[in-house]
């Protein structure tokens, strides 16, 4: 019975999966169902592959009638949106010419349009912030999220579903909502536009993720592990630190990147908690066009650089990604 | 040998059903310390800014006058509701939440009935047909306002309008010039679907998936029709996640629909992509900051949005029960 449902025929029948033979018409259709949603997929993804595209055209290619989808590529949106440069004319930009060949490559790119690099644009700050906050975040909520999830899996805790909700319900809220007291509370703290005020709020933002998620993974090592730790003489915290921890490696790992990826991609608070220090790169492209001669290659080529690192992830983390977006409520 | 095992298990025995008091004293207090700095972190920076903001709303307060907030009772929820301009934001908000959510569920069905079964590289394939949803909306909405610009962008080059002057302006809601109120509306409702139908799909795939074979084969055996099929065990069965994946829809509409709108239009042309967050940013982070009232308006919508989800749970535990 069990090697029939290993190797029978399962997928390609039509009607009814008693039938042994696959007719040809149900294998065609399977081939043509296949193509399909390839050709969908292609179709959904053409935006992506379109910013792709113009994130390497130049200046004038950018702004063609009809859009051109073979073009010379250049680096020049990247050099727009990383770099300050001033104009050179006369004499000067002779001279540049000159020296060219000191120049490094987005020098020479720039100095195509007759222009100077003069150091690196408000946009590289940008990324930095978006990196450190992210980053500082998602260490700090998976960490405590660690600790909450394990004492949820494991512990007995007076109302206990409850609390879950609300934690959950935490994630629900609409960012606007909560942002007008925020904004009040932080500027009184003095942690509006800091690192740390947005480290802690985006921390905050990751827990109820964090501690939905690990609570799946740790839920499913088996308890008797620690029991038979606890057993031998280590003590509560030596178990959850040397039986736990390692068990939960992937599941940690995938709840770490989803966490990164959630506070990569915020946009709402960030637009309404920072000005001018910590302002991290979401809000930046967003307000990036029209200012400064900022061409859309650059917005390209900014956007690019968002959603390669999300692409990959996306990836990655495949297996996962229904927890990740679920907060662990539905498993695969 | 026996023997030797029967006392192991009964040290055990012993052990667990008296614990060590100093241990079990220790579970406590790892607990307690465990919880602790997460629940410390929600209160301060969660709840409490609900309850601040439950008190600005009912008070009068500019947050850049350098005033005291005054109480003055439910004057500022009057104000919303009787605001005309409200009723329309909410309408906006409202067709913006159906039509996007509607269409996310029959797309995402659609594909998932399409992907349910394996085939070569069918793994690959729904990977990249979810890479949208794992994308900043903010971004997306940036590089979408790209696609729809009526000159250079793709979205009309690909729909065959080769002279601009007679495409349409997309997100200027203008057909051929001709004002048309509802295309940047429905743009921003596109991008919307397109960006999370793959969510919907991955759901309601996983719900698919979970359809015990048997039920099939009892129904091939009574002859039953494919369609019989699907309205009798794959529509009952997903429903439950179904469900669960509209609760997450609305609630994330409400949301997320923020950082799309901002990215494409900011709400214009006039108010016509005006969804209820964008306003309530607008009223209180932009011009006369009216903190009070953005509160009030803020409470109201996360009223909503709690009716709405209640409404759902119900709904899916009378589900889940009749099943």
């Amino acid at each position: 019975m069990a090697s029939f449902e290993e190797t029978g025929p399962r997928n390609p029948v039509t009607e009814s999966i008693r039938v042994d033979k696959v007719h040809p018409r149900a294998r065609f259709l399977d081939n043509a169902r296949a193509i399909f949603v390839l050709i969908l997929a292609l179709i959904g993804l053409i935006p992506v592959l379109a910013m792709g595209l113009t994130a390497f055209k130049s200046r004038a290619d950018v702004v063609a009638v009809p859009p051109k989808i073979a073009f010379e590529p250049t680096l020049e949106g990247f050099v727009f949106l990383l770099t300050e440069r001033s104009q050179l004319s006369g004499t000067k930009l002779e001279e540049a010419k000159a020296n060219a060949d000191d120049l490094g490559l987005f020098g020479q790119i720039a100095l195509r349009n007759g222009q100077r690099i003069n150091g690196p644009s408000d946009y590289v700050t940008r990324l930095w912030n978006s990196l450190i906050i992210a980053g500082g975040s998602t260490i700090i909520s998976v960490v405590l999220g660690l600790f909450a999830a394990y004492a949820f899996s494991r512990f007995d805790i007076p109302g206990k579903d409850d609390l879950l909700f609300f934690i959950l319900s935490t994630r629900m809220l609409p960012a606007v909502v909560v942002t007008i007291p925020l904004f009040l509370m932080f500027r009184q703290l003095g942690l509006f536009d800091t690192h740390l005020g947005m480290i802690l709020l985006y921390t905050v933002f990751n827990l109820s993720l964090t501690v939905w998620l690990l609570k799946g993974f740790i839920d499913e090592i088996p308890r008797e592990y620690e029991e038979a730790a606890l057993v031998d003489g280590y003590t509560r915290f030596q178990a959850f630190y040397k039986i736990v921890l390692p068990q939960a490696a992937t599941g940690i790992a995938a709840t770490t990147v989803f966490s990164l990826i959630f506070a990569w991609n915020e946009y709402a608070f960030a637009l309404m908690l920072t000005s001018n220090n910590a302002r991290t790169a979401p809000p930046a492209i967003a307000t990036m066009l029209g200012r400064g001669g900022i061409e859309w290659s650059a917005i390209a080529a900014g956007t690019l650089t968002f959603l390669i690192p999300v692409v990959i992830i996306t990836f990655a983390l495949r297996r996962h990604l229904l927890r990740g977006v679920t907060f662990g409520a539905i498993r695969q | 040998m026996s023997t030797v095992i029967k006392s192991q298990t009964d040290v055990a025995k012993v052990r667990s059903a008296q614990p060590n008091p100093r241990r079990d004293l220790s579970d406590k207090a790892i607990r307690n310390i465990f919880i602790f700095p997460t629940l410390v972190l929600l209160i301060a920076i969660n709840v409490f800014p609900l309850v601040y903001s439950l008190y600005l709303s009912f008070t009068n307060y500019s947050a850049i006058a350098n005033k005291q907030p005054v109480w003055v009772g439910f004057e500022n929820f009057g104000r919303v509701l009787s605001d005309e301009r409200m009723w329309e934001i909410f309408s906006t908000t409202g067709q913006y939440v159906l039509f996007s959510v509607a269409l996310q569920l029959i797309l995402g069905f659609a594909l998932a009935m399409l992907v349910r079964d394996k085939f070569f590289g069918s793994g690959l394939v729904t990977t990249l047909i979810l890479v949208p949803m794992m994308l900043s909306p903010v971004v997306v909405g940036l590089f979408w306002k790209l696609m729809y610009n009526p000159t250079f962008g793709y979205v009309n080059y690909l729909l065959g309008f080769s002279n601009p002057s007679l495409a349409p302006d997309w997100l200027a809601s203008r057909w051929a010039g001709d004002p048309t109120p509802g295309l940047a509306l429905w743009a921003v409702i596109i991008v919307d679907v397109w960006m999370w139908t793959p969510f919907v799909m991955l759901l309601i795939l996983s719900g698919l998936k979970a359809i015990p074979d048997y039920l099939y084969e009892a129904a091939a055996i009574d002859r039953a029709s494919a369609w019989f099929q699907f309205w009798r065990i794959t529509l009952p069965q997903v429903t439950p996640l179904m469900m669960i994946a509209i609760l997450f829809r609305t609630i994330e509409a409400f949301n997320k629909s923020f950082d799309l709108v901002m990215g494409m239009t900011g709400g214009g042309p006039g108010t016509q992509t005006e969804v209820v967050a964008v306003t309530l940013y607008k009223q209180a982070f932009q011009g006369q900051w009216q903190t009070g009232r953005a509160s009030a308006l803020a409470y109201m919508v996360l009223i909503i949005i709690i009716a709405i989800s209640n409404l759902y749970i119900r709904n899916l535990n009378r589900m889940k029960e009749g099943a």
